[in-house]
């Protein structure tokens, strides 16, 4: 089983990234959970959501302690949450930033989502789209295929530019 | 097509495919997810369905019994305060033999303000006649609301049916989800006592210390009917479409010398504890409880140790599957609380129940020492 922590900020779209996710690795034919943790939390505090990719029906509920690939949609999260919490030894990191971050034992990836969406005008109620680019970087690290990337973005949003900003990711994104 | 849902999403697209004439609710955390996806299949057109958006919970059951009466089919969603506050109605549409399918969403009760996953809302129903079936996965959730509605309405049973599904682990997680065209999968509603203008009757009147028995031991009778109706709709349900069900969900259960007991999502969630203890080389099995009303026979847990984990709790007695399970088995258990609330649940900690358990006391997760 492969076990993703998304943090990001309430609002900025983590719960959307985590269910598109989970919907593009169903694609490629394995099973897959995607599950918000819901606190007391609301837009703007730090959240996580958790998803699960496996070949076999998953029966796990709780919440992923010891993950495989930690992704940040938003930095500053890390002044105040410690991402790398139980990320096993070897595990991934993908933040979003203009400038990639060593962590330690870990391998580090950066893409600058934010500026992506912002040169597409990918930009709801102020916020910009991070959860369909985050797609597109995650299928460069190889946790899902790029064709069921692309077929889930459409299955949930019908602006194409959607599609446009998860390539500009995968092209941007830092190997 | 392969779909991705939440549970809540899965008991909405049920609904649709069972076309209830009358939905009358009221939303509440983490239940709206439900009602506001079911508003939308009749606004838009897709679900045929009169909706009738109500002011309270006790009005949505109240609405559901005067619609149901008439014979036609209904659905109602609800969870926790909500369910409470129904309860009068609840028992009003056991009573008045009503088939009307409601989806409760499991969470606590307050105070303290909490509206994670917590059994304790259901259970206080357990007594009103109501079926209530808890389930585990998304698929599940919309597999049984659509058997919910046969069920209830089968002629032999005439009574209300709850579908239970843990909050947010279970109403906002996104699994896999395959729809089916149910076709007539449900007959018809018939109801043989519906009001009927051309025949007018008298409802809920008063009645008589010699004829209020007699309508008690109808419903009982007919819950008893309820188990072979149960069987019969989960068998063509697996013919028909493939996924079996039964009273329990039995893991790794023939040979254990242990087996542990939960309710819904945790009792999935077991079966990965099972495989952890079975590497260790202890005989572990589980044993997922799917209806409780009626009560299933649980003989498969005789002689064997039993380890059940209540989400829930009967203030003054002890965990309420715990002292259901008791009764039938005539054995004491080891009785843990744990998910109270929300409380974090692994599987690595009901392998940890097991390995520790002390047959014949209870703990709560988190309070008492030793677990």
């Amino acid at each position: 089983m492969f076990e993703i922590r998304i943090h990001s900020r309430g609002g900025q779209g983590g719960v959307t990234a985590a269910r598109l996710l989970a919907l593009a690795a169903i694609h490629d034919g394995k099973y897959a959970t995607a599950a918000p943790f819901y606190g007391a939390e609301r837009r703007g505090a730090p959240i996580v959501s958790f998803v699960r990719i496996d070949d076999k029906p998953i029966r796990v509920y709780s919440q992923i302690k010891k993950p495989d690939m930690v992704v940040v949609l938003d930095a500053s999260v890390m002044d105040v949450v410690d991402v790398l919490q139980g990320l096993k030894s070897g595990g991934k990191v993908l933040v979003n930033s203009q400038q990639k971050k060593e962590f330690g034992g870990y391998l580090s990836s950066n893409v600058d989502l934010t500026g992506i969406a912002l040169k597409e005008k990918l930009v709801v109620s102020g916020n910009p789209i991070l959860n369909t680019p985050v797609i597109g970087a995650l299928a460069k690290m190889g946790v899902v295929s790029v064709d069921s990337a692309k077929k889930a973005i459409r299955e949930m949003f019908s602006d194409e530019r959607n599609v446009t900003v998860a390539e500009a990711a995968y092209k941007e994104m830092s190997a | 097509m392969k779909k991705i849902a939440t549970g809540n999403k899965a008991v909405a697209e049920a609904v649709k495919q069972a076309v209830p004439t009358v939905v009358a609710a009221y939303p509440i955390t983490p239940q709206t997810e439900i009602v506001e996806q079911i508003a939308e299949f009749v606004s838009g057109g897709e679900l045929k369905s009169r909706y009738i958006p109500v002011e309270s919970e006790h009005s949505a059951m109240a609405a559901c019994i005067g619609a149901s009466i008439t014979g036609i089919r209904t659905f109602t969603a609800t969870s926790s305060h909500g369910l409470l506050y129904m309860h009068e109605m609840t028992n009003w549409a056991a009573g008045a033999r009503l088939p009307i399918v409601m989806a409760n969403v499991n969470r606590s009760i307050g105070p303290g303000w909490n509206i994670w996953a917590e059994h304790t809302d259901s259970l206080q129903e357990r007594d009103t006649g109501w079926l209530q079936v808890y389930v585990s996965t998304v698929q599940e959730a919309y597999d049984a609301t659509i058997m919910a509605f046969r069920i209830a309405e089968h002629n032999d049973v005439l009574l209300p049916v709850m579908v239970n599904l843990d909050g947010f682990l279970l109403s906002h997680i996104m699994q896999p989800l395959d729809t089916v065209e149910i076709g007539d999968f449900i007959p018809p509603t018939h109801l043989p006592y519906a009001i009927d203008v051309k025949n007018p009757t008298g409802y809920g009147g008063l009645t008589g210390t010699e004829e209020h028995y007699k309508m008690r031991w109808d419903i009982e009778r007919s819950m008893r009917d309820s188990v072979k109706v149960i069987e019969e709709t989960e068998k063509d349900f697996a013919k028909r479409f493939g996924r079996r069900y039964g009273f329990t969900e039995n893991y790794q259960c023939d040979d254990a010398e242990v087996i542990v007991v939960a309710m819904g999502t945790l009792g999935k969630e077991a079966e990965v504890a099972i495989d952890l203890l079975r590497k260790e080389g202890i005989k572990a099995g589980s044993l997922r409880i799917r209806w409780l009303r009626p009560f299933p026979n649980l003989k498969i847990l005789k002689g064997k140790q039993v380890v059940v984990v209540d989400r829930d709790y009967s203030f003054g007695r002890g965990g309420i599957l715990a002292t259901e399970i008791m009764a039938q088995t005539k054995e004491e258990v080891f009785s843990v609380i744990a998910g109270i609330g929300g409380q974090e649940v692994t599987f690595e900690d009901v392998a940890e129940f097991v390995r520790k358990r002390r047959i014949g006391t209870e703990v709560w997760f988190g309070v008492s020492n030793n677990v």
